[in-house]
């Protein structure tokens, strides 16, 4: 087993190398120092997305309203600073919104049972709805001068390192201890290579996945409060884009298996590489929104269908209902 | 006075009908049905003209075209996957006859079946990807959907101008779209139709229930040979194909291609197919169920849209419904079982008399001694569960075994056996007929028929079913024992009809009237209930008028007889009441009397509980089924009676040293053979006096010559 996740890690390691080189050599403008750091930044949000989707998927989960949350509660934050509250207030308030959301999503998937796809596609749902309803006046809410004091978040750099990605490297740094050094993280691992074994050799399985899925929703809210400081405004449509298919993508071909308990930070930032590359290629050689979803999409089945012959479901622990 | 109360409470309010009717399959559909009608009368209050009949028209014709896409949703998730891309196939499909209609000019009868073909293809695609290659449903169809809904992006970039410049002059296609038969739109007929169809291809047909299976369990449902991946395969072309429906319709009715067509049109289907009741993860839903569904959700975000709240809300609305309906759902899954066996016992009050005394001095033919305390055995311990012992006019005796076998026994010793014949089920009561057939009652099968060559054939598994009963009566469940009249009919008694085989203990703590009496005539091959209401009957035996039966109610402590035949035809009469014990078989005996066995005693605390139904109720919750209140079956006793009912002899095993529990007995040449259902052995008892050539068989069918 340890052999084949390596060779699948150097595999895809070895993909992002040739069409970095193909790009670097036959695109003009995409080995130039701007383009670098705008790729970079971009596959950083990507990146700290992609740290929270790992963290449900290795215990067999998935956190498709990551989006959502990416992109109401940072919104909120803007919109109550611009309306005039405190940001303190604002982001309490907005940190409870997510510790809410994630426990809800926790509670439905480890206590009500609810397939964890199901459940999220439908609560992103909800909360965008809510978004749009009782939180946003504009589709974009643009970032408050009030606000300045927080934007070193996701502007500047460090030693010309954009922050964005100082902020995934500190991101991955962490959660990379927590899944490797502390106990916690060692039960996901074994949540996600046996349900059943996990909760019958004592581990509090139902706690962890609600713990699993406020983690999720407190990183996707994190990168969406750098995207906001990096590009001065949250546009909340971001929602209806299909950015959490880049977040799968991320994780899938970066090689941590949906069917759970395999991989960890590196592929992460393997797979986010690869996708970033991807997407910086397609937009400079000018495809169209619909013409990237298309290649996207195409990728995903093609990662999907080869994970599944490398990592083939578990049918002893498969559950019945198991989507 | 309060003994009367329960007494009357007990016969006249149903309890057991609470339980019979939850565990039916269509009260699931009633819950959604509930929530239609008050969904439906709630709008009407809030909403002025909420069923004018254009408005209402105009609803049918939505519902139509979802409803075809909720059919293709439910398909699919009754075979255990699901189906997102509906929304981007439906766009896609409505793309491409709008394509064929105003582009290319061609006509309906063409483009139509073009269209469909197309769809089902797009469905294909998710079909081969999930039944063929396994992947999981729900990722692929997602990915699926942004797949297609690029390329319907990409295709409208392109030709969303040609096909607004094009006008189909097709009498057909407008029929298709706006057309109305009595004030009833035409996609509407389409949409019943499909659904009448549907539910006799859900219900009725093979494909169907194969589509259940493999959504109960996949697995079982591979093991018993049905083609799984193709299967679950041609459900998601089915998805696909009924996309397509609806794009034809909704092509056809409004001729747009808009970018927006079908975005979020999953969650509305799915939605309505989860809020109908068809439960994620397969196995369970209906036509009926994804009907309501579609309407409940239809009307609900109908009406926020007329009254005219923002997109936001409806997207909170959607997701909120179908979040609770799928935790309703999969809680109700999960935990019915326990539900319905919580509210299935009910017990029935049972007043018996005082317990007749069966003391050693109490001066009746029932006081007890130790016959049957030193029979001897055959098959000791090479035989499981003989309920029922019988002998041919050749001396081998037959008797049924735990593993479904009918072991025979070789004369003269009973030393040889070997398997007559493997059945399967249960083998409990058994007889010979005229031409030597041997007819075993087989719990768990029904009636079976055992040819001189050794063939197994079934007799018969179903009787009609009686209209006002709620469980379905019509399957035997727990044939019992039997006998055959001289002119060939089988009478042969069901122990109960709400419990299976195993069960039987919880029959017997509800004490109520569950068991019948069935005839089946082997010239017509025909199966009719002779009498019902019986508390567990057990043993049969036609009398020596020939017109009649005897038979044993083992929770009534009773033996009765029943005229089929003759002056007193249809009758049942009382014979023996308030027995000390619990009667099973009976059979004739050498001097034109009959033998009954006695499967247990009575003893004063079940009688007494027999009187407390509450408290047996409390029992069956609480209480694991081996420490109830149990008849002592550590006991055997055998006794004789003749037809007025009195009891001339009996036989005991106190403390049920070699035999207790006896379920039947056989006499033959001079011995009394006697079987019981939890023994590991037949014994073999030496009657004094009996006639040493007396041949039950050589009596009822006359000699072999």
């Amino acid at each position: 087993m340890r052999k084949q996740r390596v060779t699948q890690q150097a595999i895809v390691f070895a993909i992002f190398v040739v069409l970095f080189a193909i790009f670097a050599l036959f695109l003009p403008g995409f080995f130039s120092a701007p383009n670098m750091l705008a790729l970079l930044q971009n596959v950083a949000f990507l990146g700290i997305l992609g740290l929270g989707m790992a963290l449900v998927v290795i215990s067999r989960g998935i956190d498709i309203s990551m989006i959502a949350a990416l992109a109401v509660p940072p919104g909120l934050v803007l919109q109550m600073v611009q309306n005039g509250y405190g940001p303190t207030i604002s982001v309490v308030a907005a940190f409870a919104l997510v510790i809410v959301f994630g426990l809800v999503n926790g509670w439905l998937v480890a206590y009500a049972e609810v397939p964890s796809l199901f459940t999220t596609l439908a609560s992103g749902l909800f909360l965008a709805g809510l978004g749009q309803v009782a939180f946003f006046q504009l589709d974009v809410v643009q970032w408050p001068a009030a606000l300045d004091g927080l934007g070193w978040f996701g502007r500047g750099g460090i030693l010309g390192v954009p922050m964005p990605v100082v902020m995934f490297g500190i991101a991955a740094a962490i959660v990379a201890l927590f899944l490797r050094q502390t106990r916690i993280g060692a039960y996901i691992y074994a949540l996600g290579d046996n349900p059943f074994g996990a909760r019958t050799t004592g581990i509090p399985t139902r706690p962890i996945i609600l713990l699993q899925y406020v983690l999720a929703a407190l990183i996707a809210a994190f990168a969406g409060f750098v995207m906001a400081a990096s590009i001065n405004s949250m546009p909340t449509r971001v929602f209806n884009s299909t950015m959490i298919y880049d977040v799968i993508l991320v994780v899938v071909l970066g090689g941590i298996g949906l069917s759970g308990g395999r991989g960890g930070v590196p592929n992460v930032i393997i797979g986010t590489l690869l996708i970033g590359t991807m997407l910086n290629g397609m937009t400079i050689l000018d495809f169209s929104y619909s013409a990237q979803n298309l290649v996207k999409g195409v990728v995903l089945l093609v990662a999907i269908l080869a994970d599944s012959f490398l990592n083939p479901r578990n049918e002893e622990t498969a559950q019945q209902g198991d989507i | 006075m309060s003994d009367t109360l329960t007494r009357l409470r007990y016969k006249y309010w149903p309890d057991h009908l609470l339980g019979e009717i939850l565990s039916k399959r269509w009260t699931e559909t009633g819950v959604p049905v509930i929530v239609l009608l008050i969904v439906g009368f709630v709008l009407s209050r809030l909403l002025d003209g909420f069923f004018a009949p254009a408005i209402l028209a105009d609803t049918a014709r939505q519902a139509s075209e979802i409803g075809f896409i909720v059919f293709g949703m439910a398909l699919v998730m009754i075979v255990g996957g699901i189906d997102l891309s509906v929304g981007s196939m439906f766009a896609l499909t409505n793309f491409f006859a709008l394509y064929l209609m105003h582009v290319l000019a061609w006509p309906v009868a063409a483009a139509v079946p073009a269209t469909l073909v197309f769809g089902a293809a797009l469905g294909a695609v998710n079909g081969i990807l999930v039944g063929f290659f396994r992947l999981r449903a729900f990722i692929t169809t997602l990915i699926t959907l942004i797949i297609y809904r690029a390329v319907y992006d990409l295709l409208i970039f392109d030709y969303s101008t040609q096909i607004a410049g094009g006008f189909p002059d097709s009498k057909v296609w407008d029929f298709l779209g706006t057309g109305e038969l009595y004030g009833i739109p035409t996609v509407a007929f389409v949409y019943v139709a499909l659904a009448i169809f549907g539910h006799v291809f859900l219900t009725r047909l093979r494909p169907g229930w194969h589509i259940t299976a493999i959504g109960g369990s996949r697995r079982s449902a591979y093991n018993s040979g049905i083609a799984v991946r193709r299967t679950i395969t041609m459900c998601y072309v089915a998805s696909g194909m009924l996309s397509a429906l609806g794009g034809v319709f909704f092509a056809s009715r409004l001729a747009t291609v808009g970018g927006d067509i079908g975005v979020g049109l999953e969650v509305l289907v799915l939605t309505a197919a989860v809020l109908g009741g068809i439960s994620l993860g397969g196995g369970n839903g209906s036509v009926t169920k994804a009907v309501v569904g579609t309407l409940i959700v239809l009307l609900i975000t109908n009406s926020l849209v007329s009254l005219s709240v923002p997109g936001g809300v409806n997207r909170m609305v959607l997701a909120g419904i179908l979040l609770l309906a799928a935790v309703i759902d999969i809680r109700w899954l999960k935990n019915r079982h326990r539900i319905i066996s919580k509210v299935y016992v009910a017990p029935n009050y049972h007043d018996m008399p005082e317990l007749p005394s069966t003391a050693p001095d109490s001066g009746t033919a029932w006081a007890q001694n130790d016959k049957l305390r030193n029979v001897s055995a055959i098959g000791l311990g090479e035989i499981e569960a003989p309920e029922d012992v019988i002998l041919d006019r050749h001396d081998n005796l037959y008797a049924g075994s735990r593993h479904g076998d009918i072991i025979r026994f070789f004369p003269p010793d009973y030393k040889r056996h070997e398997v007559y014949a493997h059945i399967g089920g249960q083998p409990l009561g058994m007889a010979f007929d005229r031409e030597d057939n041997l007819y075993v009652c087989i719990g768990g099968m029904g009636l079976y028929r055992i040819t001189p060559d050794r063939k197994v054939e079934k007799a018969t598994d179903e009787t009609n079913r009686s209209w006002n009963s709620v469980t379905d009566d019509s399957r035997l469940r727990l044939a019992d024992d039997l006998d055959i009249a001289d002119d060939g009919r089988i009478f042969f008694s069901e122990a109960t009809v709400r419990y299976e085989m195993h069960e039987w203990p919880v029959d017997g703590l509800e004490a109520r009237g569950n068991g019948r009496i069935i005839c089946y005539d082997p010239k017509t091959n025909s199966t009719h209930t002779a009498v019902r209401g019986l508390k567990f009957p057990n043993g049969i035996c036609i009398a020596g008028d020939g017109q009649s039966i005897f038979f044993a109610e083992t929770f009534g402590c009773s033996v009765k007889r029943y005229w089929f035949d003759g002056p007193k035809k249809g009758k049942v009469e009382m014979v023996m009441e308030n027995l000390p014990g619990y009667p099973d078989n009976i059979n004739i005996s050498s001097d034109g009397h009959y033998w009954l066995a006695m499967v247990g005693m009575r003893c004063p605390a079940l009688d007494l509980a027999w009187r407390m139904p509450g408290f047996r109720k409390r029992m069956a919750k609480r209480v694991p089924v081996d420490e109830w209140l149990f008849p002592n079956i550590n006991t055997g006793c055998v006794i004789k009676f003749n037809e007025k009912g009195e009891v001339l002899e009996s036989l005991w095993d106190l403390g049920g040293v070699n035999h207790p529990m006896i379920t039947s007995m056989r006499e033959h040449k001079g011995y009394l053979y006697l079987g019981g259902i939890l023994n590991n052995r037949i014994g073999r008892y030496k009657l004094e006096g009996a006639d040493p050539n007396f041949v039950q068989y050589d009596l009822r069918w006359g000699k072999l010559s």
